[in-house]
C-alpha cells in the first residue's frame, strides 16, 4: 500500500512546485553543496536545490571534472554534503550516520556504474543477488528475485556465465539487474554506456528507457549530449553549478 | 517488477535512520568462501606456514607425550618398586664396621609393602680370584665376578632358572657352600649339566653348583656372577672390609619411596646414618628433563613457522584488500556496513588459519603414529594438544587478519569507486 505520510517540513520549504499527489520526491536538495577539504579546498558543488520527482528520467551533463561524479556521490549517499539538506524519498538523510547511510543505499538506491563493478568469479546470478545480501532479505526469495531481474534486463538464457565471459553490453544489463533487484526508488547511472560502442549503449538506453516507461525515476550522468537527449529533464553541471537545461528542439 | 507500488518505502519513514544493514552468519561464510576460492592457488599457499607451525606443535608435543609414556611404562613396570640400600659406615666413621645387621632381610622384610630384600656384596678374594671346575691347578680358570648373596637377594632379582633350584634360607642358616652360577659363567667354565653335580672351586673351597640362572629381571650383573650364599661367604672370607655391601628391596607399586624413608632406622636404629637408600627415580623429573633437551627447540622452530605463517596471511590478505577495492566500494554501495566489510576480510583470514590448523594437526599426527610405529611405541597425543592446534590455527589467521580487514574497512566507497 502506498504510504501518505506527509512531512511537516514541505509546507515551509521553498515552494517547489506542489506535486499533483501526496508522494514525496524521490529527491530533494535544499541548498545541498560539498567542499573537499583540502588543502586546498575545492567546492566540487555548488549549495543548489533540486527535485526529482517519482517516475522522473532525469540527465546530469557537464565536462571532464565539472563535478558530476561528485554530484552522484552525494546524491548516492556515498558521501556526506557539507552543507543544506537532502531528502531522499522523504527522509532527511543530511544528518544520517554511516550505518544509517549504508542501509539506505542498500535500500533506496540502485548503482549502475561505467566499469559494471561485477565480481569476476561470480555468476551472473551471484552477482544480482549479492545486492540482498545486506538488507535483510530473505535467503528463499533471493534466487527467485535475481533470476526474474535478468530476466527483465533480457539476460534469462545467460543466468550462470560469469562476467568475464559476457560482452559489455551483457555485463552492463548484469549490473542493471543488480541495481533492480532490491527494488530501489532511484536507479542512479554514472556514464553507464561510457565503456560501450554506440550500437550496445543504445540497446541499453533503451532498456533505461523501458524500465522508466514501466515508472521507474532513472537518474543518468553523462558527458554525451546524445545519451543526455533520452532524459524529460536535463540538468548541466558547469563547475560544480547545477543549472536546469533548457531543451532546444523538444517540444515541452 | 519495476511497478510504482512495489518501491516505495518498506519501512516506516521514521525507522528508516535506524534500521540498519545486516549481515547473516551464512552470508558471512559464503561470501569469505567465495572470496578465498578465487585465487585458490593463492590461499593455500598462503596457508602452508600455518600448516608447518601447528604441525610442529602436535608432533613436537605428541613425540614428547609418546616418549614421556614410553618412560613411564618402563618404570611403572620394575623400577618403581625398586630400592637400594648402601654401606656407607665407613663414610661416616672409619671405625664403624659392617652396617648391615644379621638379621637385615627379616627387618626389611617386616616393612610394610616389601616384597622381598637381602643384602649382597661382590667377594674380592686377596689372591687368586679365579674360579675352576676343578681342584687341579691346571684346569680351566675362568676370572668371574664372585657375589655373595642373601636368599632375599635372589627372590627380588625374579630369577629365572635354566635347571636346579635357588638355595634358600636353610642353606643360608647352614652356610652351606652351594654357588649359583649364571648361564654365561657356567657355559664358559663348561658346565652344561647338573646331572652330574658339578662343583666350582673358589679359593680352593669347594661349591656345589644348585642351579643355573638363565634370566633376572633385576640386578643383571647375577647373570655374569657365581652366587654364593652370604653367611658362607662371610664364613670364608669375612664381610668386606672396606663397604661396599648392599640391599636389594622389592616393594609393591607405590610403596618404594616411603620404604626408602623408613629402611634406614628399621635396620640401624641406633645410626640410621650409616645406610643409604635410594628410592627409584621420579618418572616425572625423568619426562621434564626429556622435555627440555630437544622439545623445546621444536617448539621454538614451531613458533617460528607460526609467526611466518601469519605474516604470510597478513601479507596475502593485506594485497587482497588492496586488489578487491571496487569489491569493497561496490559492497558499501550495496549497503555494506564498514563492519561487515572487517567482518568478511577476518573471517577468510581466520578461516584460511584454522584450515591450516587442521591440516597442520592432522600432519602433526601422522608424524607421530609413524614415528611411534617405527618405534614400536604407543602413540601418545593429549587431546588437549589436539583441541588447541586448529584453535592456534585460528588465532593466528585471526591476529593476521586484524590490519588488512582493518585497512579495508577504512576504504571510501566514493573512492573506490571512481577507478
Ligand atoms: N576527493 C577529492 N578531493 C579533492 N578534490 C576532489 C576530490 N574528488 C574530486 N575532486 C575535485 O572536484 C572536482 C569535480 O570532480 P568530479 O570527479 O566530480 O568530476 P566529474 O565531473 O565526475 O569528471 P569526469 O567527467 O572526468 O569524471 C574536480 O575538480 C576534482 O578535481
Ligand atoms: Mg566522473
Amino acid at each position: 500500500m502506498r504510504s501518505f505520510v506527509r512531512l511537516s517540513r514541505r509546507s515551509t520549504s521553498p515552494a517547489p512546485v506542489a506535486p499533483p499527489d501526496h508522494d514525496p520526491p524521490v529527491m530533494e536538495f535544499r541548498g545541498v553543496g560539498l567542499t573537499y577539504p583540502g588543502p586546498p579546498p575545492v567546492t566540487a558543488l555548488r549549495p543548489c536545490d533540486l527535485i526529482v520527482r517519482r517516475g522522473e528520467f532525469v540527465t546530469v551533463v557537464g565536462p571532464s571534472g565539472s563535478g558530476k561524479s561528485t554530484f552522484l556521490n552525494v546524491a548516492g549517499l556515498l558521501d556526506a554534503p557539507t552543507e543544506g539538506s537532502y531528502l531522499l524519498d522523504g527522509i532527511d538523510v543530511a544528518g544520517a550516520g554511516e550505518a544509517a547511510r549504508a542501509a539506505l543505499r542498500g535500500r533506496h538506491i540502485g548503482f549502475v556504474f561505467q566499469s559494471f563493478h561485477l565480481m569476476p568469479h561470480r555468476s551472473a546470478l551471484e552477482n544480482v543477488a549479492l545486492a540482498m545480501v545486506y538488507n535483510r532479505s530473505g535467503r528463499a526469495d533471493r534466487t527467485a528475485r535475481a533470476r526474474a531481474a535478468l530476466t527483465r534486463v533480457g539476460l534469462g538464457h545467460r543466468i550462470n556465465a560469469v562476467p568475464t565471459r559476457l560482452s559489455g553490453g551483457e555485463r552492463q544489463r548484469v549490473a542493471i539487474a543488480r541495481a533492480l533487484v532490491a527494488r530501489p526508488s532511484l536507479l542512479l547511472c554514472d556514464e553507464p554506456t561510457g565503456n560501450l560502442d554506440t550500437a550496445t549503449a543504445e540497446s541499453v538506453l533503451a532498456l533505461l528507457d523501458e524500465l522508466h516507461a514501466e515508472g521507474m525515476t532513472v537518474l543518468v550522468i553523462t558527458h554525451d549530449p546524445a545519451v543526455a537527449a533520452h532524459g524529460e529533464r536535463t540538468i548541466a553541471i558547469r563547475d560544480g553549478v547545477l543549472a536546469e537545461q533548457a531543451r532546444a528542439g523538444v517540444a515541452e | 517488477m519495476t511497478d510504482k507500488r512495489r518501491r516505495l518505502p518498506r519501512l516506516r519513514r521514521s525507522d528508516e535512520l535506524s534500521a540498519f544493514s545486516s549481515f547473516s552468519p551464512r552470508d558471512l561464510f559464503g561470501e569469505s568462501l567465495a572470496g578465498m576460492l578465487q585465487r585458490p592457488a593463492r590461499s593455500a599457499l598462503t596457508a602452508l606456514g600455518t600448516v608447518l607451525g601447528v604441525g610442529t606443535f602436535v608432533a613436537v608435543l605428541g613425540l614428547t607425550a609418546t616418549t614421556s609414556s614410553q618412560i613411564d611404562s618402563r618404570f611403572d613396570l620394575l623400577s618403581a618398586t625398586e630400592v637400594t640400600i648402601e654401606d656407607v659406615g665407613r663414610e661416616q666413621d672409619e671405625f664403624a664396621g659392617f652396617a648391615f645387621p644379621d638379621d637385615a632381610d627379616d627387618r626389611i622384610e617386616a616393612l610394610n609393602g616389601v616384597q622381598h630384600a637381602g643384602v649382597y656384596w661382590q667377594v674380592r678374594l686377596t689372591g687368586n680370584d679365579t674360579v675352576r671346575a676343578s681342584p687341579l691347578g691346571d684346569a680351566v680358570g675362568e676370572r668371574a665376578q664372585i657375589l655373595a648373596a642373601s636368599p632375599g637377594t635372589l627372590q627380588a632379582a625374579l630369577p629365572t632358572l635354566a635347571q636346579g633350584r635357588l638355595y634358600d634360607d636353610f642353606q643360608q642358616n647352614t652356610a652351606a657352600q652351594v654357588a649359583l652360577l649364571g648361564s654365561g659363567t657356567a657355559a664358559r667354565l663348561g658346565i652344561t649339566t647338573l646331572d652330574t653335580r658339578p662343583a666350582v672351586f673358589i679359593d680352593g673351597e669347594p661349591f656345589a653348583v644348585i642351579g643355573i640362572i638363565d634370566d633376572v629381571q633385576r640386578k643383571a650383573d647375577l647373570l655374569l656372577s657365581v652366587v654364593v650364599p652370604s653367611s658362607t661367604a662371610e664364613r670364608l672370607w669375612g664381610t668386606p672390609a672396606e663397604g661396599g655391601a648392599k640391599m636389594l628391596v622389592a616393594t609393591r607399586t607405590g610403596a618404594a619411596a616411603q620404604v626408602a624413608h623408613e629402611a634406614p632406622t628399621a635396620l640401624r636404629p641406633d645410626h640410621p646414618e650409616y645406610l643409604k637408600a635410594t628410592p627409584p627415580p621420579d618418572p616425572r623429573s625423568l619426562r621434564t628433563s626429556v622435555t627440555s633437551d630437544l622439545g623445546q627447540l621444536f617448539l621454538l622452530l614451531a613458533a617460528i613457522c607460526l609467526v611466518i605463517g601469519a605474516v604470510g596471511i597478513a601479507n596475502t590478505t593485506l594485497v587482497a584488500v588492496l586488489e578487491r577495492t571496487g569489491e569493497i566500494g561496490l559492497r558499501r554501495a550495496l549497503g555494506a556496513r564498514s563492519r561487515h566489510i572487517t567482518l568478511q576480510f577476518l573471517t577468510e583470514s581466520g578461516t584460511l588459519g584454522a584450515l591450516g590448523g587442521l591440516v597442520g594437526t592432522s600432519v602433526g599426527v601422522i608424524t607421530v603414529v609413524a614415528v611411534a610405529v617405527a618405534r614400536d611405541w604407543t602413540p601418545v597425543v593429549h587431546p588437549v594438544t589436539l583441541a588447541a592446534a586448529p584453535a592456534v590455527g585460528l588465532a593466528t589467521g585471526l591476529l593476521a587478519g586484524l590490519y588488512p580487514a582493518w585497512r579495508a574497512a577504512r576504504v571510501q566507497p566514493a573512492e573506490a569507486l571512481r577507478r
